[in-house]
């Protein structure tokens, strides 16, 4: 497969107190469409992801909100949802549209507005992408869940506290080079152990933020592209899983096999292994995240994620640069926005348009994760 | 809350019913409609199951969700039963760093949630440690 | 009479707090308290226990004793003062979290502190007309004293199950005698929190008079003597209106002392005197007679005259016993206390 992308645009992550929902999508597709060179009438349909405006914000029809207020009218525009993947969910099926034939230029976006409402609904939302009457209505929260992986990747692997802080070291220190991230302070290990207690093991800095924000990526078909540019970069593998939606129904606690299989399928098409992939965005909406997300992709063998980081294989300068962006953690994670965020810095990457984060990069991969695994979708990206 | 939708499971929830494929002869908590392994080929019937069983993995809540607010901190679990399927759990009775993976739990009847000082009480299985 | 206890079971939650860390926080004197109401600790609720919680775990266990399938309970009925709505029964969370046939009659009874023994009498008319097998009478409850008050010593929760039927009875039922009038010793109305109480009013008219009375007239049905009975035990606001009842009735301390266990958890309102019992049939002998009296305010008194029958000895050992199930409390300050107990308005 081969799908051309033509544009990337990205808001600043953060608490957007002065900026609405609509705000921040037509900031980041407005700079997406402008960085794609085409023009208004060349986009023939829309995707989005968003996780819950219904609950953050009270709204939902919001395909219908998203081309009224880009001046899309009457386009075919489509809201898909699998809750923190729903970018990447966006993503693939704006792949799906072009690769069909159905369409030879689609705008991407992801967006989500999480402030507008209070803490405590905050978390109660984020846990809807868990399974209600038997993980949240019984006390469990968003947070709680990645910590039981945790504690139990601990026991079985011997993964310390100090490797999982060590992910959020990593992504604060990659993101201080990267504008549009939340963050853009350094941290230290200790900084992670002493931090507020969220869930046991986990702390505040071993969780992302809450986070206002979106992305946008224009494509095309490979024929269409030519008329815009001499040399996109291409989406050239894709790869979509599910897995059980509770974390107690899951095969085994420490292993999203959801991610196994998506990326199985995103190498398969395009062609080629784990080892060939240089540089990716993975989903470390938790520290652990990120290091199930390495093991999962083929990166390193199970069990040894923790050990990996501490040695520096996911470092910026080590052999597979992970979350250059600063990853979920320290970029933020507005969470329908993420998918298409992680594919703005993949795209980034190899148009060497990176600045301080620049890695010398042919072949990228971008991770989405729904819930605590029971959606992964995997994409991979070309020069 | 949804009145129905909670009444709905109230028996799973008092009494650990799920159900047994009599195809496969899997079994399932929470209760399904549809046997995974067999889907179509399936047939499933109600099931008491044993109220004892182990932990598999822990954490201690101290960021709860709206509705569970001065109750925390509290420890949540995954307990594995003894009858087969795992189920996600309040573990009381127990000090917040006195239990392990794999200590052995038994179910108890306690209050999970109320809808406010107005609504319902909604009541449900925790588990506490086996001496 | 022609029916009979089948199995009973006792909850009673693992915290406890001290008279004297109570007494700490309204700056009394510990001692003087626990010398007065002889009361030195009492049972504490957790966050997620009530009156239904605690009902059904007393229930369970009396299932497990009388070895029966709840299938076959005819009707339940739970006394409390602190069900947890004012309409919505407890009994038939009680019965659904039990697995009882739809078939059953249910209801929720309140007379103070004697809801459990009303709840008792009722099963035993039902099971000895026939129109019942097996009847469940509960009494439980998560009492409430106001803050500083002198019932915050002895306010306490529990919840005691009996199973009542006419086969392989481990104790048997003679008499009963209930002695009620309309006396205001203590009450609460509609919508307030926590009850008020007439103070000394409490004593003479109100306790003493109606155990006294009842106790008296069950020996007088029964053609008995206090010393005809092995055991006696009475409701227990707190730890010395037993003794005095006790003495004015004529029992001695042998007779009354293995039933008194408020010194320990507290008033446990309408559990109170059937813990006692439950306490004193884990250890009674068969062929021994027991007098039970359990006091309600408002007010009334019901009392029994109880044979202990070989049966007990199948019985005994299937559940876990008073002792075992009171024992290893767990202490908490008076600041968890009212955390718990929801005395903090938010």
């Amino acid at each position: 497969m081969k799908v051309a992308v033509l544009g990337i645009g990205i808001t600043k992550f953060g608490e957007q107190w002065e900026s609405s929902f609509s705000n921040i999508f037509v900031e980041a597709g407005s700079k997406a469409i402008q960085d794609a060179n085409i023009d208004g009438k060349d986009i023939e349909a829309i995707y989005v992801g968003t996780m819950s405006a219904g609950r953050f914000i009270d709204q939902e029809h919001i395909n219908a909100l998203i081309a009224d207020q880009a001046g899309l009218n009457s386009i075919p525009s489509t809201r898909v949802e699998a809750a923190c993947a729903s970018g990447g969910l966006a993503l693939r099926q704006s792949i799906m549209a072009i690769e069909s034939g159905m369409h030879d230029v689609v705008v991407t976006g992801g967006v989500e507005k999480m402030t507008d409402t209070t803490m405590s609904k905050t978390t109660r939302t984020l846990v809807t992408a868990a399974d209600q009457e038997w993980e949240a209505f019984l006390g469990m929260t968003f947070p709680g869940l990645y910590a039981m992986i945790a504690r139990r990747h601990m026991h079985e692997f011997g993964t310390t506290r100090e490797q999982l802080a060590m992910v959020s070291v990593k992504n604060h220190r990659n993101a201080k080079n990267n504008p549009f991230a939340q963050f853009n302070m350094e941290i230290t290990v200790d900084d992670v152990l002493n931090s507020p207690k969220v869930a046991d093991p986990l702390t505040l800095l071993d969780c992302s933020p809450i986070t206002d924000g979106s992305a946008c990526i224009v494509l095309a078909s490979e024929e269409k592209a030519k008329e815009f540019t001499d040399s996109p970069i291409y989406v050239t593998g894709s790869g979509q899983a599910s897995s059980t939606l509770s974390l107690h129904d899951r095969e085994q606690i420490t292993v999203i096999d959801s991610t196994c299989n998506a990326s199985k399928e995103a190498y398969r098409r395009a062609n080629i292994t784990a080892s060939d992939v240089q540089i990716a965005d993975v989903h470390d909406a938790f520290t652990i995240g990120e290091i199930l997300a390495i093991e999962g992709l083929g990166f390193v063998k199970k069990g040894e994620g923790g050990k990996a980081t501490e040695d520096g294989v996911t470092d910026k300068g080590g052999r597979i640069p992970v979350n250059t962006s600063g990853g979920l953690k320290a970029k933020g994670h507005p969470v329908g926005a993420t998918g298409i965020a992680q594919a703005v810095e993949i795209v980034s990457q190899l148009r060497g348009d990176a600045g301080k984060r620049q890695v010398n990069a042919d072949i990228g991969l971008t991770h989405n994760v729904g819930g605590s695994g029971g959606t992964s979708i995997v994409h991979i990206f070309e020069k | 809350m949804s009145i129905p939708r909670f009444w709905r499971h109230n028996k799973s929830r008092y009494n650990l019913i799920g159900t047994r494929c009599v195809k496969c002869d899997e079994t399932y908590f929470p209760p399904r409609k549809l046997c995974p392994k067999c889907r179509r080929k399936g047939e499933l019937e109600d099931v008491n199951l044993k109220r004892t069983g182990e932990i598999v993995t822990f954490t201690v809540i101290r960021n709860p969700s709206e509705g569970w607010g001065n109750t925390d901190p509290y420890i949540m679990a995954i307990v594995k039963l003894d009858d087969g399927p795992s189920l996600t759990t309040q573990i009381v009775d127990c000090e917040l760093d006195g239990i392990e993976i794999g200590q052995r739990v038994t179910k108890v009847f306690r209050k999970i949630q109320e809808d406010g000082d107005s609504g319902l009480i909604h009541y449900g299985f925790k588990f506490k440690p086996l001496d | 009479m022609n029916n009979g206890i089948v199995g009973y079971g006792v909850y009673v939650p693992s915290y406890r707090i001290k008279t004297s860390e109570i007494a700490r926080v309204w700056k009394k004197e510990g001692a003087d308290i626990e010398n007065n109401l002889r009361i030195f600790e009492k049972a504490v609720p957790d966050y997620d226990e009530d009156t239904v919680t605690m009902a059904v775990e007393a229930a369970r266990r009396s299932l497990d004793m009388a070895g029966i399938d709840s299938k076959k309970i005819g009707a339940i009925y739970v006394g409390s003062e602190s069900h947890p709505y004012t309409v919505k029964p407890t009994a038939t969370i009680v019965a659904e979290a039990i697995e009882t046939s739809v078939e059953i009659t249910a209801a929720d009874f309140e007379f103070a502190c004697k809801a459990g023994t009303a709840a008792i009498q009722s099963c035993m008319g039902m099971v000895s007309s026939e129109m019942i097998g097996y009847g469940l009478a509960i009494g439980s409850d998560t009492a409430q004293g106001a803050p500083g008050d002198p019932l915050e010593y002895s306010a306490a929760s529990g919840a005691v199950a009996y199973i009542i039927g006419k086969r392989n009875c481990l104790a048997s039922f003679e008499e009963y005698y209930s002695f009620t009038t309309d006396t205001p010793d203590f009450w609460r109305r509609e919508g307030q929190s926590y009850p008020s109480h007439g103070g000394r009013f409490t004593g003479l008219p109100a306790y003493y008079k109606h155990v006294y009375n009842a106790s008296m007239g069950l020996m007088h049905k029964c053609g008995l003597n206090p010393e005809d009975f092995d055991y006696a035990v009475f409701h227990q606001p707190n730890g010395k209106y037993p003794l005095g009842v006790a003495k004015m009735l004529g029992f001695k301390k042998k007779q009354i002392k293995d039933g008194i266990l408020v010194d320990r958890v507290g008033n446990l309102y309408s559990g109170s005197s059937l813990l006692g019992l439950a306490r004193i049939l884990d250890i009674a002998n068969p062929g021994e007679k027991i007098l039970m009296t359990s006091f309600g305010s408002g007010a009334g008194s019901d009392s029994f005259s109880i044979t202990v029958e070989d049966n007990i000895l199948e019985t005994r050992g299937r559940t876990p016993k008073v002792e075992d199930i009171i024992k290893n409390g767990k202490y908490v300050d008076y600041a968890t206390y009212a955390r718990m107990k929801k005395k903090i308005k938010v």
